[in-house]
């Protein structure tokens, strides 16, 4: 493999990682602030991806459409977050994951409600189409550069807004003690709502960044959200910290493994069977690379509540 | 003897109208995912019973939501309680694997309008069992003997990793018979496509086969056109009939993919079908809808020379005959009940409308016959 090949490729790992990120971060704050395991956040990345390709294509901006799915995620977040979960936060966790299931059924039927059966086409802006060379040679897509740049900037505001403003250290407070900070008067049923819709926000931005690389469909929230659990179990479940280093290991080693995996076996194995059984293996990488994080460290990378 | 031929024909005839009520069921799929193969396939279908007129005709249509269980309970519903005759409409083969073996044993004519998995095709062939479409490998076979001619000499190819992706890099590689730069497996379902993008940049391959259907050959595609790699794309119709093309964009444009039939055919038939599906539907017909189109003709046809409930015998005679006029052109069936046919190559252009279409550039495999009629004892 060659230096460029492999420099590209860890740029698509830490592409995958990032976008990751943003998912999983909502994910993990909700869980940490609320304690609630909200399986519907993936219906949430799919709400920004449709409403960013419908605003796109009715407007013919990508930008107000980028602005628009991550506020009309959030607001949707906030909605769901008023209406349904505000009742499920004292019940146990099954009965979250069954309400919240729901919702995932409630979203897809409505997405394809308002928005037909059909896939919907986004296209990424004009300002950031096209590639450009990387050292050693390779081409690389101008837009999943600005996804990384995108995905890195998000988090450094995420990280400002929790350690340095007084909504941050309420989340913090949140987090570590809900009924105390109950008690001091600060109003904990706008605090979650603010959380809800913040982490919604980020999963609908996500979503219209990813629409523009594939296809904007029913059902496209899913597979990221398992990662996402599968991020915010290896990062330490409620650790911001822990889900922007476990997105970003579990993206890398995705895409390595996809790569490398192949590549190794056949040295030893006709290519087509080295193909099938190394993109066998690479598909289950992720989840032998938590299982191993959990033997070593049962509460994950970066525990929230040490 | 020829009187009497005569005769029988004219008895035939005479008998038709006749004819009890005919009850086909039509499952496919409606609803998610793959939904606008099956809605194709349903709207073509009833355009042609609508165009032949037959009040003694009633089709039943269910929705499978692409879910063998549910197709498979539906199948059961319309034998055992709507005593269909005949079956047909299903586009995926897992769902055609749990429906069609169960229903042809039980004396119902199935009919196939889009899956044709090699299982039905060789040994596991029934008498009842008529695909209309294809041999799920025929497309990716023509396309590996249209590269072939084509001079490419190193393609890279790539599929999900599940039995239809495999059945499609093997019958890629039957027909293309040399060496591939790279073979590539991805994950069922998987959206981002970087690292093979990656792979195929660096294999120092001609060209690229793909074989990824539904929203994985829309992902492929627009993150392939933003990678800026300059190697050619080829593939089946599958990731490029004119309902997925609206969502790749031009990002498709220049890309070869081949099919059995294309609605820019120069057969009078289909050129009538296209304008009547065009006014009534208002969009132009995908292959499943030509395909769909064709069952319906054929089973039209077949039902004019016999009932399947009083004459089983002549209507499979008549069916297996094939005397409809195909949009196709000619049209006969193998031994095995599949079609022997020539397959098509098209080119993605943009269209008069500025929206990207398929056009005719020419044909891969002339009367082409799947690999697995030789298998096939009735």
């Amino acid at each position: 493999m060659t230096l460029a090949l492999l420099v590209e490729q860890i740029l698509n790992g830490v592409q995958l990682g990032v976008m990751l990120f943003l998912t999983a971060a909502g994910l993990t704050l909700v869980f940490g602030v609320m304690g609630l395991i909200n399986l519907a956040h993936g219906s949430l990345f799919m709400t920004g991806a449709f409403v960013c390709a419908w605003v796109a294509g009715t407007t013919g901006s990508f930008w107000l459409g980028l602005g628009a799915g991550a506020l009309a995620a959030a607001a949707a977040g906030a909605v769901v977050e008023m209406l349904v979960l505000r009742r499920l936060y004292d019940r146990d966790h099954l009965d979250q994951v069954l309400a919240t299931f729901a919702l995932i059924l409630v979203f897809s039927e409505g997405a394809r409600w308002i928005f037909g059966p059909q896939p919907l086409w986004l296209d990424a802006p004009a300002a950031l189409s096209g590639a450009v060379s990387l050292p050693g040679g390779a081409a690389y897509p101008i837009y999943r550069l600005a996804i990384i740049g995108a995905g890195i900037g998000a988090a450094l505001l995420l990280w400002a807004l929790i350690s340095r403003t007084r909504l941050g250290m309420r989340i913090r407070a949140g987090e570590s003690d809900r009924e105390m900070i109950g008690a001091l008067g600060v109003d904990i049923r706008t605090l979650y709502t603010l959380v809800f819709a913040l982490g919604a926000g980020l999963a609908g931005f996500a979503g219209a960044m990813v629409g523009a690389l594939q296809s904007v469909q029913v059902g496209m929230g899913e597979p990221v959200l398992i990662l996402a659990f599968v991020v915010i179990v290896i990062g330490g479940i409620g650790s911001v910290k822990g889900a922007f280093v476990g997105a970003l290991l579990v993206g890398v080693v995705d895409t390595m493994g996809r790569v490398l995996l192949p590549m190794g076996f056949s040295n030893f194995m006709p290519p087509s069977e080295a193909s099938g059984v190394g993109a066998a293996l690479a598909s289950m990488l992720i989840y032998v690379l938590m299982a191993g994080v959990l033997v070593w460290r049962p509460q994950g990378l970066f525990p929230a509540h040490g | 003897m020829k009187t009497l031929v005569a005769a029988a024909v004219a008895a035939v005839i005479a008998a038709a109208p006749a004819i009890a009520e005919t009850k086909i069921g039509l499952i496919t799929t409606l609803s998610g995912g793959g939904s606008h193969l099956g809605i194709d396939t349903r709207d073509a279908f009833m355009l042609a019973v609508e165009q032949a007129g037959r009040d003694d005709v009633t089709v039943i249509e269910k929705d499978d939501a692409r879910k063998p269980d549910v197709a498979k309970s539906l199948a059961d519903e319309l034998i055992q309680k709507d005593k269909v005759q005949v079956m047909t409409g299903i586009i995926f083969s897992n769902l055609a694997m749990a429906v069609v073996p169960g229903a042809v044993r039980q004396g119902v004519f199935y009919v196939s309008p889009n899956a044709g998995p090699s299982a039905l095709a060789g040994k596991g062939c029934h008498e009842n069992y008529f695909n209309v479409a294809y041999q799920n490998d025929n497309l990716h076979e023509a396309m590996g003997a249209y590269m072939k001619a084509e001079g490419l000499t190193a393609p890279f190819i790539l599929a999900p990793n599940y039995p239809a992706g495999k059945d499609s890099l093997t019958g890629f590689k039957r027909m293309f018979e040399g060496d591939v730069a790279g073979e590539t497996y991805t994950k069922l379902g998987q959206t981002d496509y970087a690292a093979e993008i990656a792979q195929i940049r660096a294999s120092g391959a001609d060209s690229v086969f793909f074989f990824l259907p539904g929203g994985m050959g829309i992902a492929f595609m627009k993150q392939y056109t933003a990678a800026a790699v300059d190697i050619p794309v080829y593939g089946p119709a599958f990731s490029f009939d004119e309902i997925i093309l609206g969502a790749v964009g031009d990002a498709a444009i220049g890309v070869k993919n081949s099919a059995e039939w294309t609605h820019d055919l120069d057969v009078p038939a289909s050129k009538a079908f296209v304008a009547a599906f065009k006014e009534k539907y208002g969009r132009v017909p995908t292959i499943y809808a030509g395909q769909g189109y064709d069952t319906a003709k054929l089973i039209l046809a077949a039902l004019d020379k016999a009932d399947p409930a009083t004459d089983p015998d002549g209507f499979r005679a008549a069916l297996a005959a094939a005397e409809f006029e195909s949009i196709r052109g000619a049209f006969r069936f193998g031994p095995n009940h599949h079609p022997i046919q020539d397959i098509y190559v098209r080119e993605v252009v943009a269209g008069p409308d500025g929206k990207p279409t398929n056009k005719l550039v020419g044909v891969a495999l002339k009367d082409h016959q799947d690999a697995y009629a030789a298998d096939c004892k009735m």
